[in-house]
């Protein structure tokens, strides 16, 4: 009898149906994993094909123009969007400074320290903190102090949500830019600051920018921060009173039993998204150029 | 002139580093003042009450900390397959020219903002999956010994296991972005080993890239039950917003982030509602903070999600 029978891998019929075997499973995997994808890829398209079909009916003039109004009275979103872009913007102005400052202390001074390690950490923790605890604690430091609720109280809001997305690509991109140019820098007789701001912010700039334009995508969105803090207005209103903003008017509009204003959520939806998605891809296209 | 500027800048940052740590910590200490008062009402009840009864004044925590666990452990179920084979595909499988679109529309799809998937959910998957999945599922595993009360069927669209299938939609994309970083960082050399030595592309990630990347997987997962356990919006369209525990994962409940939303702008100032609801809050905000710590610590060897 011959020995390679005793031993199955050797055995050619015991290998032929074993390396079948193998290659079933790898194609039931892969097949597996090509699905998989094509369901996530439907997901997608489903919701924006479901925006475009009940948001486009309710396009027009009237939406830019007019204030959000009682039902059946062809209201429009006009200071549903100012708010949004008031305390979005405000919210990022006072966010980027802080998150710029902190990502800076992160790569270029905390080293190994057991601080910066903490301070990363934290942060880490912030950028994934649930984002209505967010507005629960500016309702708690401001609104029930002062009694109010506000714009300037939502922008606040937002502005915390932005400091950690800022803070992580203000590090991962200074990390980047070679110690070679910050030694150049210092050999010219520069001192640190000046180093730091007008040569790694510069060579950075792109980079710094994605951040902020990731930052601004992620909380134009956002509608929990904003409940309890900016809570909505029907009309245009300073950032010191009550203020609307785009998604919680949405959120408002869309559970209400009135077809004209649920066809303003869904226009109201189609903008929004089509607005943070853009930001998205600009920014992955300005990070894209740089490599 | 130049000392003065570097201290000033020097200055300035630790400031902004000190002012992130303070940041978190005030989040905290305030949402526990808020909730001191229910939590000195109704003591350590407050965890094991299942009552929710503003009219009466009696609160507690158990629904809504149980609507917030099963919702996010059920999205993780569904949603981890579903992010595994999405990486698996990214960084093994696709053409090189195809996999920056693909990765870029799976990073849109985590760009969508949530409420968006809220009334997507409502509006569209909810009623087809009441019309499609629920009576199959009704039908099929509503029989089996044991778990048949979990599949017991409901009236309504609203339930606790279309919400966390929209929270799995929403969690897969981060899930399966931070799995494909993971993935790359795996020496290329040992895959084309295994590769050299006749491996198929299954083999080469059940054996040398999930062994290798493990931990971080594992962070990469948390992150996304991270996600889910305090997403608000997307939950409060889907979930029925009941207050009471039902065997049945078709039958509506709530979540923390959802009571909150919808209770705390109608509660009184003042009142223990206002109060429970704070609390509420501080301890979505620890268990939060133990399971994103977890998923740091793990992921902290190979990347930074």
């Amino acid at each position: 009898m011959d020995m390679t029978t005793h031993i199955p891998a050797r055995d050619a019929r015991v290998a032929l149906t074993r390396g079948q075997r193998r290659r079933t499973i790898d194609r039931l995997a892969r097949a597996l994993a090509l699905l998989a994808t094509l369901v996530a890829l439907a997901f997608l398209t489903s919701i924006l094909l479901t925006l475009f079909y009940l948001g486009i009916p309710g396009l027009g003039l009237h939406v830019f123009t007019e204030v959000t109004k009682s039902p059946e009275a062809h209201g429009g979103l006009a200071n549903a969007i100012v708010g949004s872009v008031a305390q979005t913007g405000l919210g990022t102005l006072i966010g980027t400074p802080i998150g710029l400052l902190a990502g800076t202390y992160l790569a270029e001074y905390s080293g190994r320290s057991a601080l910066g390690q903490v301070v990363r950490f934290v942060s880490d923790i912030l950028l994934s903190a649930p984002s209505i605890l967010i507005g629960l604690f500016i309702y708690q430091i401001l609104v029930a102090p002062t009694g109010g609720f506000s714009g300037f109280a939502g922008a606040l809001a937002l502005a915390i949500l932005v400091i950690p997305i800022v803070v992580r690509t203000t590090e991962d991109m200074l990390r980047l830019i070679p110690i070679s140019m910050r030694e150049a820098s210092i050999a010219l007789g520069a001192p640190r600051w000046k180093t730091i701001v007008f040569i790694c912010y510069r060579a950075a700039l792109d980079g710094l920018l994605t951040g902020v334009l990731l930052a601004v995508a992620r909380v134009a969105g956002e509608t929990a921060p904003l409940l309890f803090t900016s809570l909505g207005n029907s009309g245009f209103s300073g950032l010191g009173s009550a203020m609307a903003s785009m998604p919680v008017t949405i959120y408002q509009y869309a559970a209400s039993a009135f077809d004209d204003w649920v066809q303003l959520a869904w226009t109201g939806a189609l903008l929004v998204t089509m607005g943070v998605l853009a930001i998205n891809i600009t920014a992955r296209l300005l990070v894209r150029r740089r490599q | 002139m130049t000392q003065k500027g570097d201290k000033a800048f020097s200055l300035a940052v630790h400031t902004a580093g000190l002012f992130v740590l303070v940041l978190l910590g005030t989040i905290i200490v305030l949402l526990f003042i808020g909730g001191l008062p229910a939590f000195r009402a109704f003591g350590p009840g407050f965890l094991v009450s299942s009552a929710w009864n503003p009219v009466t004044g009696s609160f507690g925590a158990l629904v809504s900390v149980y609507g917030t666990v099963v919702s996010s452990v059920l999205a993780l179920l569904m949603a981890v397959p579903l992010a595994f084979g999405v990486a698996f595909f990214l960084t093994e499988l696709a053409p090189s020219w195809l996999r920056r679109p693909v990765g870029t529309a799976i990073e849109l799809l985590a760009a969508v903002p949530s409420i968006i998937y809220g009334m997507w959910g409502f509006f569209v998957l909810a009623p087809a999956v009441s019309a499609t999945v629920k009576p199959w599922l009704v039908s099929t595993l509503g029989h089996l010994p044991g778990i048949a009360g979990a599949f017991r069927a409901a009236p309504g669209d609203s339930s606790i296991f279309i919400a966390s299938l929209v929270l799995a939609i929403m969690i897969t994309p981060f899930i399966a972005a931070t799995m494909r970083d993971v993935f790359l960082t795996v020496p290329v050399i040992f895959k084309e080993s295994a590769y050299g030595l006749g491996c198929t592309p299954w083999e080469v990630m059940r054996r040398i890239v999930l062994p290798y990347t493990q931990a971080s997987v594992v962070g990469g997962i948390m992150l996304g039950l991270g996600r889910a356990l305090g997403e608000t919006m997307a939950v409060t369209f889907v979930i029925g917003n009941t207050n009471r525990i039902s065997t049945s994962i078709f039958a509506p409940g709530n979540t923390i982030a959802s009571l909150v939303a919808l209770e705390f702008p109608e509660a009184e100032s003042g009142s223990l509602q206002l109060s429970s609801l704070l609390a509420l809050g501080f301890i979505l905000f620890v268990i939060s903070f133990v399971v994103l710590a977890i998923s740091r610590a793990l992921l902290a060897q190979r990347v930074r999600a």
